[in-house]
């Protein structure tokens, strides 16, 4: 199946109560597929055809409150136009899980992936997975249900995946029974749905200068739980299926003096690299962030501690001058931990730049030299970029 | 095999250059193999010059990046000889198939690629009897199943049936065509 094909048929096995979604583009091709199992009778789903981005998820956040199990799917710009109704979804603490196709946003005008549309929401209030390929994606959709819903964390999830590369590709799936997918999600009891009409609640009030700061302050508390909640559940999920999450990956990190630090699909291409350079006798490894948001910082310095230099790739641009956000994040989680690697950014891949093992590979030896050094002389590089 | 088979397909919007790589991936996993069939979306118009890559593997593939040094190039329209670089990456004794009236040995110094092996198959004019249209992916793939040896023919058209028959739900009618059209690609291309 392809990337898209795997959350569709994820979203199929979900069966969720309502999804709401715009039809057209920038939408995907997974609410097309969707919409077929909607129309073969294969789902129960309510499916809502809206106008725009911005009312796919007001209808989603609207059927979340009234309690039920709703959904929806974008990327790049309709992500983009989402965004008001991002923040009203996390505030109000509503476990709406929605895959979002990883796009560049325009302008200039692309479709093609960079991680720019969830890296600008990254402030939302929303938990974010990141997939390496279809696999994951498929994988990552029943986990986030369970993350979402824990009576813990109560967040909304976002379930990322590089656009073309793994969205478009056909690769191999294992997936699940639909029995073990009805076991593992179990049936949906939401905390104050609004249709609860003996328990009245009201939902998205004003929320003045005495209580909004404390609303905000348990988002981050819900946000810190979610972290042993995403570990939980993907044991959980290894005991029935076998394959295992975590919050990172580690690939050949044990004796490691250099690695690299990516998400999604590049990380596939990173392991190869590593083992390439394994061969020649270099002691490289790789990390591949899965969760950005909860940013598991005290967990990621550990695991990068011994390192004496590290690459960290981003596939978005902050134009702050130092970097990308993941190298942000990264490298402050670093700072204070006490020693650690000499730390670089390579921007990558933006707008769909395709990146393979060579490219990979020299960032490896650029970052050997780095460790050789000793010292940082270029902070944040822009890989194979005409300058 | 450690390293996967690569392969690129080259093609103009319209003719199904994506379409047969995804297909050809997906018959060839059903064998056991682990499989990648991904196109590079340019801008989306017909006519345009397009790519789609395999990669074909006993092991599972991480790689997540276009293919640049393929064993195997397929290019579903001729006049893009000369004008994409569908020999670049060809490592020699790589196989290039092209869909054509020429002879290998025309198309052959056509390519001006003298370490390669090059076969030709008239993939618009079997399509024509076939299916009545000249889309040349389906024979292409029957012409790829036989230079690539990578699943045996038998096999590959059962599974091409089953997901023929899928992809045209709604107009089952033009399946035997297809199945046809793979058939006598298979049957008609011609090496050196």
């Amino acid at each position: 199946m392809t990337g898209n094909e795997a959350v569709a048929f994820a979203l199929k096995q979900i069966d969720p109560d309502v999804i709401a979604a715009y039809p057209i583009t920038p939408q995907t091709d997974i609410v097309q597929y969707f919409s077929s199992f909607v129309a073969d009778g294969a789902v129960k789903t309510e499916f809502v055809t809206v106008e725009s981005e911005h009312s796919a998820m007001s209808a989603t956040v609207g059927a979340a409150a009234a309690g039920a199990r709703a959904m929806t799917a974008t990327a790049a710009n309709g992500l983009a136009l989402m965004w008001e109704i991002l923040y009203i979804a996390a505030s109000n603490r509503l476990p709406i899980v929605m895959p979002v196709v990883n796009r560049a946003l325009s302008g200039p005008i692309n479709i093609h992936c960079d991680h720019s549309d969830t890296m600008g929401a990254r402030d939302s209030g929303w938990i974010q997975l990141y997939s390496e390929n279809a696999q994951e994606a498929y994988d990552n959709m029943f986990q986030a249900l369970r993350i979402a819903e824990h009576p813990d964390v109560l967040l909304p999830v976002m379930v990322c995946l590089d656009g073309f590369i793994i969205s478009h590709a056909l690769e191999n799936l294992v997936v699940n029974e639909d029995e073990l997918v009805k076991n593992f999600i179990g049936a949906y009891k939401p905390q104050y749905p609004l249709l609860d009409v003996d328990n009245p609640v009201t939902v998205g009030p004003i929320d003045m200068y005495d209580f909004y700061f404390e609303h905000k302050r348990q988002q981050s508390e819900a946000m810190k739980n979610a972290q042993e909640v995403i570990l939980a559940v993907a044991r959980e999920y290894e005991q029935k299926t076998g394959r295992s999450y975590g919050l990172f990956e580690e690939y050949r990190m044990d004796d490691a003096e250099v690695a690299v630090l990516v998400m999604s699909s590049a990380a596939g291409t990173a392991k190869a690299a590593v083992d390439e350079l394994r061969e020649q006798g270099h002691k490289v490894g790789l990390v591949k962030l899965r969760v950005f948001r909860p940013f598991p910082h005290e967990k990621l310095a550990g695991a990068l501690q011994h390192l004496k230099a590290l690459a960290v790739m981003d596939r978005a641009e902050s134009f702050s001058t130092m970097g990308g956000p993941l190298f942000n994040e990264v490298r402050s989680a670093l700072y204070g931990a006490g020693g650690g690697p000499l730390v670089r950014d390579f921007i990558f891949g933006l707008g769909g730049r395709d990146i393979g093992v060579a490219e990979i590979v020299e960032i490896f030896k650029k970052t050997l030299e780095t460790a050789a050094a000793g010292k940082v002389d270029e902070m944040v590089c822009y890989l194979g970029v005409r300058e | 095999m450690s390293k996967p088979i690569e392969i690129r397909w080259h093609g103009r919007g319209g003719q199904g250059a994506k379409t047969a790589a995804l297909m050809f991936a997906e018959a060839v996993s059903a064998g056991g193999k682990f499989v990648q069939g991904f196109p590079e979306y340019g801008a989306e118009r017909m006519g345009a010059p397009i790519l789609a890559f395999n990669r074909i593997s006993e092991r599972p593939i991480t790689i997540h990046s276009n293919v640049t040094d393929p064993e195997i190039v397929v290019v579903l329209d001729e006049t893009l000889v000369g004008k994409a670089a569908v020999t670049d990456g060809l490592p020699p004794g790589g196989a290039i198939i092209v869909n054509t009236k020429k002879s290998p040995a025309e198309m052959k110094k056509r390519l001006g690629s003298t370490d390669v092996r090059v076969f030709t198959v008239d993939a618009n004019q079997i399509a024509l009897e076939a299916l009545g249209m000249p889309i040349p992916n389906t024979p292409m793939m029957g012409a790829l199943v036989r230079v690539s040896g990578l699943v045996p023919m038998e096999e590959f058209m059962e599974l091409a049936e089953k997901l023929l028959y899928e992809k045209f739900r709604g107009k089952t009618n033009v399946v035997p065509g297809n199945l046809e059209a793979i058939r006598r690609a298979y049957q008609e291309v011609k090496g050196e």
